[in-house]
């Protein structure tokens, strides 16, 4: 083993970072499992009829949209992450650009789902849990988009090339991470409800 | 050719030249901006062991308080409310800011040296994490100055803790301090994982770690999963406080059992993640004074783990008395009890280690011996209080606190003051003092067992834990005037401890490197160790790298005198996560300011959450990305930006 060279610095997945992303990841899927955890059993106390969810389950369309939208903004994100280590420095930076488009177009409907809720945050029990968890999740999507723009500015000023691209992998597995939790939120509000799974 | 993407490294002897050019490289700045901007993780293990201590002391003597309020019936030396503060931050302060902390700081300081590695594989975590510790322990603190403590128990139910029934500042501080701490907490947790899965030094695959190196990457990936429900809790007590949401609140469909089972799928866990390092410390520490390694080495380490794995799976019994159907009740119960397996399995190793050996009765190895029967007293308490008939007798009396008190001092401190005299010369290049040694570990040990035994008693005579005062005729006045007593000659013998700190420092006698014949790497570089650890990288074949002559008379040797050189700037060698084969040649940070701006700006917005102040908690928010972005800006002095071959 000696006598084989080594690689130097934060190379690939071998970069100490990658790693620490791993095990941030499982923290905030934790969280996330936590969050749920608290939606499913607050779900199965007593409540009044038609407040849980909220004036019946949620209209579908917006949300099913922005999965669509986040699931692109995945796929743009991965192919950056192709496109650099074959090279290609202008796909890498227009692919990271459309994933944070994309992100920042997922924020805006989702305020404007917010915005036409006939709820507010501190109405019932079930209102309380839309809003944080939702809100976590935006929350994350906003930290991701702005550490896809970073990572988009750095990419431009040719920080990257393809024996170093540790940080685009890093930043694109937090991206996924952020994508893959939506799913889950997705299927607890909006597919949960009309399955009967209800108080 | 080698291009600056890779290169061979060189493996050579360790010489006074190669040392002088380390030392400038990996040398902290002098001065206060060293002080400040550290990522040494000598430093900052020392750091966080002081740090820990001095709450050590805070929490210690507001018990001190309210044992002289409980001495006898009817006193009234503090009032209610004191008294509710007192032991809440009591409580607090000894589980969070002082024994998960303690076991930090010795694993800061110990693993790399125990690994054979030059430092943790994230540096500047390392540090954040400990100035995230320390704004923390003074948010917690910062009510309680001004005499708005929490005061709900340091598990905080609700409805107790509900802005209903507790108006005030008080739970706000503690709820947003105890998310600050959980940061500080997970970061480290991660740090340490990363560390065990890629800094092992080459040839040390995962069956020749330390058992302390088992313990704290055991607690570690415990905290990464359950500290976030802690926090969670936290925040959404914040919210149903502050902005009016209804999770505990049970008149609007919320409920209060919510707090309770995520609390405990935390607090439970963390009961094991402040002990399991310190048993680590044990298995490692006392076999160096019986002369033999320790016995069954492999069933120790899977005990650890299994021990975790099963703690994850019994929160439910701190519960038992809240009305849970019976079915949930057997599960729970049965989970608990079969923890008395694997925690057996220690005993049993300990017991033979010394069985086995030769015992030398010095004193680190007074306080490891006397941590296996305090561990087993308080086994078997939590034993009894496993089962649910017993738990409905007992709960919420002076039983339960006998036996948490047996669990965290006896699995906590004793393993840690042993840890303190067995690393001191490490640390300090001295040795403290054996007689004096002898005179603290003995007054620790009878200040200890006359405080805390008597609770077994009062607790069976029915006396209720938190309760401010009790009548004349409840027969439980000698009772407390005894554990009184024992505290106070506990808290002597804490005090002895930290004089003979004070005198070890000042003219312990020198230690030399390996002043107990110890068999791990951290005896093999000198005391204390050069900023660079390791002048030369260590080869490891064995469990016991410098026992091998006398363990084994042939077979292949550790090497600790001739390896790699990694001196091409700051410079650490990854290894590949199970057989620790080199895999990497990492770029390390040097001193920085970051993490202290870092940890600051996090304070920023907990301040401007407490006090309600928007653009105080959105300048937070604003200086937490400005410092992210400048930690995570590429850098080509740590390898992290492309570059033009070298020709």
């Amino acid at each position: 083993m000696r006598e084989n060279s080594l690689p130097v610095g934060a190379m690939d997945t071998r970069a100490s970072g990658w790693w620490a992303m791993i095990f941030t990841i499982f923290t905030e899927a934790s969280l996330f499992t936590y969050l749920l955890f608290a939606y499913y059993y607050l779900a199965a106390q007593p409540h009044m009829h038609g407040t849980f969810p909220e004036g019946g389950p949620p209209k579908l369309g917006m949300a099913s949209l922005n999965t669509v939208i986040l699931l692109m903004s995945s796929a743009a994100v991965a192919w950056a992450q192709f496109s650099i280590e074959h090279n290609k420095k202008w796909r890498l930076v227009a692919g990271l650009g459309i994933g944070a488009l994309l992100g920042v177009i997922f924020l805006g409907i989702q305020m404007m789902e917010w915005a036409g809720q006939p709820f507010g945050l501190s109405s019932t029990t079930y209102s309380s849990l839309y809003y944080v968890i939702t809100g976590f999740h935006m929350a994350h999507v906003v930290v991701g988009v702005v550490m896809l723009l970073a990572l988009t500015l750095w990419s431009g000023r040719g920080y990257f090339n393809s024996r170093r691209f540790a940080h685009i992998h890093i930043g694109a597995l937090y991206w996924h991470f952020v994508d893959a939790v939506w799913i889950a939120v997705y299927f607890t509000f909006y597919i949960t409800p009309l399955l009967g799974l209800k108080a | 050719m080698t291009t600056a993407y890779e290169r061979r490294p060189v493996a050579a002897a360790d010489t006074p030249a190669l040392r002088k050019k380390l030392d400038t490289l990996w040398e902290t700045s002098p001065g206060f901006y060293g002080w400040l901007a550290t990522v040494d993780h000598k430093q900052i293990g020392i750091r966080y062991i002081i740090t820990a201590f001095l709450f050590l002391i805070a929490g210690g003597v507001e018990a001190l308080i309210f044992r002289l309020q409980l001495s006898w019936s009817n006193l009234h030396l503090l009032t209610p409310e004191q008294y509710d503060q007192l032991f809440t931050m009591h409580g607090m302060t000894m589980i969070f800011l002082y024994a998960g902390p303690v076991l930090s700081g010795f694993s800061n300081y110990l693993w790399p040296l125990l690994l054979g590695a030059r430092d943790m594989a994230l540096p500047r975590l390392n540090a954040l994490s400990y100035w995230i510790y320390l704004f923390a322990g003074i948010v917690l603190y910062s009510g309680f100055a001004f005499g708005f403590g929490p005061d709900a128990g340091w598990f905080n139910y609700v409805p107790l803790a509900a802005r209903a029934y507790n108006d005030g500042p008080n739970i706000d501080l503690y709820a947003l301090g105890m998310i600050l701490l959980g940061i500080s907490t997970t970061v480290g947790a991660i740090n340490f994982v990363v560390t065990f899965l890629r800094m092992r030094a080459p040839g040390m695959s995962i069956d020749r770690v330390p058992i302390l190196i088992w313990g704290t990457l055991t607690a570690s990936a415990a905290n990464i999963f359950a500290i976030p429900a802690v926090s969670l809790a936290f925040f959404l007590l914040w919210l149903d406080r502050n902005v009016g949401t209804h999770f505990f609140d049970v008149g609007a469909g919320g409920s209060a059992l919510l707090w309770q089972h995520l609390f405990w799928m935390f607090g439970h866990p963390w009961v094991y993640a402040i002990v399991l390092p310190a048993m680590g410390m044990v298995s490692d520490g006392l076999p160096v004074f019986c002369r033999r390694p320790l016995v069954g080495y492999t069933v120790v380490a899977v005990a650890t783990v299994a021990t975790m794995v099963l703690g994850f799976g019994v929160w439910v019994h701190h519960m038992f008395a809240t009305g849970l159907p019976g079915v949930s009740l057997s599960f729970f119960s049965a989970a608990s009890i079969i923890i008395a397996l694997p925690s057996a399995v220690g005993v049993f190793a300990w017991l033979a280690t010394i069985w086995t050996g030769r015992p030398q009765f010095t004193t680190p190895f007074l306080f490891f011996a006397s941590f296996i029967i305090l561990f087993t007293i308080g086994g078997v308490s939590g034993y009894m209080t496993g089962s649910v008939p017993v738990d409905w007798q007992l709960t919420d009396t002076y039983f339960v606190v006998a036996h948490l008190h047996y669990v965290l001092i006896g699995i906590n401190v004793f393993p840690v003051v042993g840890a303190a005299y067995f690393w001191f010369p490490k640390m300090t290049g001295r040795l403290m003092d054996e007689r004096l040694g002898r005179w603290n570990f003995w007054t620790m040990f009878a200040g200890f067992n006359i405080g805390f035994f008597p609770m077994h008693i009062s607790g069976l005579l029915g006396m209720p834990r938190r309760i401010y005062t009790y009548g004349d005729g409840m027969g439980w006045n000698w009772v407390n005037l005894v554990t009184t007593a024992g505290s106070f000659l506990f808290a002597i013998g804490v005090l002895i401890f930290f004089w003979n700190v004070f005198v070890g420092l000042k003219r312990g006698k020198p230690a030399g490197d390996n002043p107990w014949d110890a068999p791990t790497l951290e005896w093999a570089t000198s005391s204390p160790p050069p900023p660079y650890n390791f002048a030369v990288l260590p080869t490891v074949a064995s469990r016991h790298p410098l026992w091998e002559d006398r363990l084994q008379a042939v077979g292949e040797r550790s090497v600790t005198a001739k390896g790699l050189v990694l001196d091409k700037g700051r410079e650490a060698l990854g290894t590949t996560p199970l057989d620790a084969a080199p895999n990497i040649i990492l770029k390390m940070p040097g001193d920085t300011l970051v993490p202290l701006c870092l940890a600051l700006a996090m304070t920023v917005l907990t301040a401007g959450l407490a006090l309600m102040n928007i653009i105080m908690a959105a300048l937070g928010v604003i200086l937490i990305a400005a410092a992210i972005l400048a930690w995570l800006w590429p850098q080509a002095v740590l390898g992290e930006t492309a570059e033009a071959p070298h020709a």
